[in-house]
């Protein structure tokens, strides 16, 4: 039990002095803080809850260990208790329910674009992961990125998230927590920075050998900086399908970037054999790859002609 | 096929392991002729359908694989203690992950488990033997072989390196060609054969086979538990072998179920995965659970409170587990509605669960408690549980777990349960029925010093790792930068590990050390138990019964001796016969060729596959064609047996 | 195992301690059956409309060889039925014509399924055409292997039941036997209709 108190003083001060470091607690957009809020709030009740377990525990070991009761005392008799056993499951449903309110409503808080920012019109930026490199579409501004961002703060950013190939997750923990890429599936993810500063993202998930290099930089500027540094990508030489194709191949690159982009060609979330029809080295966009995605595509291309409109 | 590729080549690691595998081996083979134990070997223990032994055989494999699930660890903690290490590369950290959790969960937990309850079921409910004595043979040497299979991969061909869980599109032909997932998808599915014959046969033993005066509510928790246990596997099992076969016929045969080409649905193989996974981590939580009450009581000299309080939170707990599934993919975006489903329903599991942990608690309130090693393991799953109970309820909040999901923090959860609930359950009982199984106790003194260092390095290596995942420390990264400031945390969790292992190594001489120096057993009932194994005679009897018991109550052992100290007499009633089911052959051979057939599946080699599967049916046919009934054991020979115990 | 005490109406599988226990355990096996074929149908039923560039379910189901198959299997299950019937009444001439019409209908429908598959492949629709394909022909493939073990089993069986006669032994072995194919038949039914007559409509 000794060791037990000096092993918890020592995470203790150990916590302490990593805590500036626990990126998660360290908010710098809406989206993370509400769910750090949401994470405090379950520590506490949490913290309530072993500590009740552990003193209860310490305290019927030290008083009913045999060496205090001596081997002649004899336990009595005791099948259970019908009152304590309620309150035992109706505490614990209470305190269910109150961290049950909170979860639902954040659940359903962060499908929308952050309160404060909703009346500004979301930047759409389409990002999909390759093995192993992140390819980012902005297709109102027209430009498209490799491994990096560049987002104006203040200013919700829906980020329309698949995959090339495998399955991969999209996380920029500063600003909020994570969603699934997936090849032939469109997931969207608001998030938004507060803070100008530069962030880390990566995929969160695992992806094969170069798995532990998928990431890229997030920065968050000013809405001045950004439109300067759209305007300068847009200046960036053009993206080619060959060279798109290239990107296609497993493997880490450099970041880069490029005006135009890919979606004139493939959406992945419509169309998940892209980049397997590119490795293997046939025909990508033929008509009949063109027909059988014909009923999916319907909408979409509704969708995203809405998008251009705007 | 070339031969450098059918051989694991240019690791000098690999190479250590071909070098000690073969000396192995042959150490073995020596061994076996130069003391004539061939034949030993081949009729006592090859061919046996002693559940009593046929449990001990699970729990040496198990150990085994504790082994080896231990080393892949090490070698991990070791790429992860600082940033930037060249220790192994990611193909092999990839491996070594993939293999350590399969290893851990589908052949050291369960098989485990299964052991003990191999021992120790039938003796609490007063059987002689299990309800289907040639298929539990069957269970475990299905077991066994795929078990093997999945553990050759690492010399021959290549290990799988798709993560425990096989997400596709990554574990497709496309994104992980060569034949290791192969290794995983039939490795799994022949072990899996074995399992649900387990369940089958022991939810029908625990159903038909119990003294008849033991009604199903005095039935031990640790049968009870079991019994719960077997329902989910029989139930959930399915699902998985249904996935690995599509996932196999992905591979081998061309179609499209979980591909990215031709209208293969990745998400599903996600989905039936862990409709078998969630319930799978009560299948080898819930048989703890009861092994915790056994011991918990015994060791408080107290019956259990809340008997009907503890079942019942059992069956709610089984129930739901079948119902919480998404919780493993919150990030797919399935929706608010659905995440909020599940959120809920995950969030409940906490009840019943906190349900048990208070009525351990009160078990121990006004008990006598004796801190013998079984116990103390007992007693460091309440504080350890809690922690990863609590934090699984916070990765329950599906808002949160966008956070969570993936990192460390994850991991630290997982593992805090799975070794604070099922490993240290593992240890509890197998101090706590060694004499049951090997008629000596183990050394207390080095078992009390295994438990502490052990403890001490699962939580010093653990609970770093939930602030490395708030610090965003993704799960499955091979190596990390200096600037991500993960180091110090790492540093400790390493050296946590390290403590661990010293820990399995005392024990494991703990083992040979108890062979050695132990005094022999003398009565039945070492801890002065409660439940029925404890009144058979050490060592017990193959017939385990000379007379069947009576149970009165869920600590029927207990009553009898109550009852005697009263004053009752034992009245002395004449032997009979009892029936007893022969050995056979037939299971370990026909698991042989399981693994033959598994092995050309593996590498696509038909006439192989062929072989083996015709070997297989022909063996089913030999068994359909057998007609022997058993034998009697004499009266003579069970009064030879309780004279001399 | 022992012979416990019966009354004399107790049918011949029932009168053992295995018999019994062996009985239960099968029902309980055909438990985990109904979790795999949940599994399957539900993988079909998600794979549905996945055809990509293979012909869908409607332009290839020809409804005549599927109710030649239903009606076969469904005899089949009936004549299964008959055999028991004759067999609780110890007659092993009635046994044997049953059973051996059972597995005659039973091979009927395997040719008409062996037949109806090979005709799919030919038009264009194989395990590797497309998501949709994989999954129908695993799930009635998984039919027709059970079917066909089921055939080869049964054949088994019969001849014990020759060398040996009915017995507690042999009966209980017949007995299990017909439950799983009266479970095989069950299964038809519902592959008959989210399968084909689903997939007509679609």
């Amino acid at each position: 039990m000794k060791s037990m108190l000096a092993l918890s003083m020592f995470f203790a001060v150990m916590v302490l002095s990593g805590c500036s470091n626990l990126t998660v607690l360290d908010p710098k957009g809406p989206v993370a803080e509400q769910q750090a809020n949401l994470i405090l709030f379950s520590i506490g009740f949490m913290l309530f809850i072993v500590v009740v377990v552990f003193v209860l525990f310490t305290l019927i070991l030290v008083k009913y260990r045999e060496r205090k009761s001596g081997p002649e005392y004899e336990p009595p008799h005791i099948e259970g208790n019908v009152f304590l056993e309620i309150v035992w499951t109706v505490i614990p449903i209470i305190i269910l329910v109150v961290l049950a309110i909170p979860t639902v409503q954040t659940i359903f808080a962060l499908e929308e674009a952050p309160e404060a920012t909703s009346h500004k019109d979301p930047i759409v930026i389409h990002a999909t992961s390759v093995d192993w490199k992140w390819v980012f579409s902005y297709p109102e501004e027209n430009i498209e990125t490799v491994n990096y961002l560049h987002i104006p703060e203040d200013h919700p950013i829906l980020f329309k998230l698949a995959s090339a190939d495998s399955m991969g997750s999209f996380w920029i923990p500063s600003l909020g927590g994570q969603e699934y890429t997936m090849s032939g599936m469109m997931n969207e993810l608001f998030l938004q920075a507060d803070v100008p500063g530069e962030y880390r993202g990566r995929n969160a998930n695992f992806t094969g050998e170069g798995f532990t290099e998928q990431t890229f930089t997030v920065t968050a500027e000013s809405e001045e900086d950004y439109e300067e540094w759209v305007e300068e990508a847009q200046d960036a030489p053009e993206l080619t399908q060959e060279k798109y194709n290239e990107l296609m191949m497993k493997g880490h690159v450099e970041e880069m970037t490029f005006s135009e982009t890919h979606l004139q060609w493939v959406d992945h979330g419509m169309d998940a054999e892209y980049a397997t029809k590119v490795r293997n080295g046939e025909p990508t966009d033929d008509e009949s790859s063109e027909m059988d995605h014909s009923e999916m595509n319907h909408d979409d291309d509704d969708k995203e002609s809405e998008e251009h409109s705007h | 096929m070339r031969l450098d590729e059918f051989f694991v080549t240019g690791d000098p690691l690999i190479y250590g392991a071909d070098v000690s595998i073969a000396l192995t081996l042959i150490g073995a083979i020596f061994a076996l002729t130069y003391f004539k134990k061939w034949k030993w070997l081949w009729s006592e223990w090859l061919t046996t359908v002693d559940h009593k032994k046929l449990g001990i055989m699970y729990i040496i494999a198990a150990v085994l694989m504790l082994f080896r699930g231990g080393v892949d660890a090490m070698l991990m903690r070791a790429q992860l203690t600082v940033p930037d290490a060249g220790f192994l590369d990611a193909k092999h950290y990839n491996e070594i992950f993939t293999t350590h959790g399969t290893i851990m969960i589908i052949f050291m937990a369960m098989p485990f488990l299964i052991g003990l309850i191999n021992v120790v079921v039938p003796l609490q409910i007063g059987a002689r033997d299990v309800a289907y004595p040639f298929l539990n043979a069957v269970s475990f040497w299905t077991f066994f072989m795929g078990a093997m299979l999945f553990n050759i991969s690492f010399v021959i061909g290549g290990s799988p390196s798709a993560g425990w869980t096989s997400y596709v599109p990554l574990a497709g032909l496309e994104l992980s060609p060569g034949v290791g997932q192969n290794y995983y998808l039939l490795g799994l599915q022949i072990a899996g054969i074995g399992t649900l014959l387990t369940g089958i046969n022991f939810l029908v033993t625990i159903l038909k086979m119990r003294v008849p005066s033991m009604k199903l509510m005095q039935m031990p928790i640790f049968t009870w538990s079991s019994l719960i246990t077997m329902v989910i596997i029989i139930f959930a099992f399915p699902v998985l072998t249904v996935a690995l076969a599509l996932m196999t016929f992905d591979r081998l045969f061309g179609s499209h179920f979980f591909t990215m080409m031709d209208g293969g649905m990745p998400m599903l193989w996600a989905n039936l995965f862990w409709i078998w996974g969630h319930p799978e981590v009560y299948i080898v939580i819930l048989p703890a659970f009861g092994m915790f009450s056994e011991i918990i009581s015994t060791f408080a000299r107290k019956t259990i409170f809340g008997y009907k309080a503890m079942v019942y939170s059992m069956v709610i707990i089984a129930g739901l587990s079948f119902l919480v599934w998404v919780h493993h993919f919150f990030t797919m975006g399935a929706g608010g509605a659905v995440n909020s489903f599940f959120s809920i329903t995950t969030m409940l599991i906490a009840v019943p669960t906190g349900v048990k942990i208070f009525n351990w608690l009160f078990t121990l309130y006004k008990g006598r408690i004796r801190f013998t090693t079984a116990m103390l393991w007992a007693l460091a799953f309440i504080p350890n549980f809690v922690i990863g109970g609590v934090t699984g309820v916070m990765l329950a909040m599906a808002a949160a777990d966008y956070q969570y999901h993936n990192t460390y923090f994850l991991v630290a959860h997982f593992h805090y349960v799975l070794i604070s609930g099922t490993v240290y359950a593992c240890f509890a009982g197998l101090y706590f029925w060694y004499p049951k199984m090997f008629n000596h106790r183990l050394n207390e003194r080095l078992g009390k010093w295994s438990f502490w260092i052990f403890v001490a390095g699962f939580n010093l290596c653990f609970f770093p790792m939930y602030f490395l995942g708030l610090a965003g420390m993704p799960r499955r990264v091979y190596t990390y930068g200096v600037a991500d400031g993960w180091m110090s945390m790492n540093v400790l969790a390493t050296f946590g590990g390290l403590l661990m292992g010293i820990g399995f190594l005392i024990l494991v001489y703990n083992i040979y050390y108890s062979f050695r120096y132990s005094p022999r057993e003398t009565t039945g009932d070492p801890w002065d138990a409660r439940t029925l194994e404890w009144s058979t005679p050490a060592p017990v009897p193959h017939y385990n019964f000379a007379h069947l018991p009576e149970a009165k109550g869920h600590d029927a052992f207990w009553i009898m001796k109550e009852e005697i100290k009263q004053g009752k007499k034992p009245e002395k009633k004449p032997y009979k016969p009892i029936h007893m089911p022969s050995y056979s052959g037939v299971p370990v051979v026909m698991s042989v060729f399981f693994f033959i057939a598994g092995f050309g599946m593996v590498f696509s080699w038909n006439w192989m596959s062929i072989l083996g599967l015709i070997g297989v049916l022909a063996t089913m046919v030999i068994r359909s064609f057998d007609y022997d009934k058993g034998f009697y054991v004499s009266v003579e020979e069970i009064e030879e047996h309780e004279k001399t115990t | 195992m022992e012979a416990v005490e019966h009354s004399p109406n107790t049918p011949l599988e029932y009168q053992t301690e295995t018999g019994r226990l062996n009985i239960l355990g099968f029902w309980i096996f055909l438990g985990a059956e109904i979790a795999l074929f949940s599994t399957l149908f539900a993988t079909y039923l998600v794979l549905v409309g996945r055809t990509a560039d293979g012909p869908g379910p409607a332009e290839l189901f020809e409804i005549s060889g599927v109710l030649i198959e239903t009606f076969l299997l469904l005899t089949s299950s009936f004549t299964c039925g008959l055999a028991i019937h004759y067999m609780r009444n110890h007659s092993l001439k009635g046994v044997f014509v049953w059973i051996g019409i059972t597995l005659a209908l039973g091979l009927g429908f395997l040719g008409f399924e062996i037949y109806e598959f090979v005709h799919y492949i030919h038009e264009g629709a194989a395990l590797t055409t497309s998501a949709y394909w994989s999954a129908f022909f695993v799930l009635v493939g998984t039919h027709g292997a059970h079917v066909t073990l089921g055939i080869g089993w049964i054949i088994l069986i019969l001849i014990q039941l020759k060398q040996r006669g009915l017995t507690p032994d042999t009966s209980r072995k017949v007995f299990i036997s017909s439950l799983y194919w009266h479970f095989l038949d069950v299964v038809w039914i519902f592959i008959f209709t989210a399968v084909y007559l689903y997939g007509m409509v679609m």
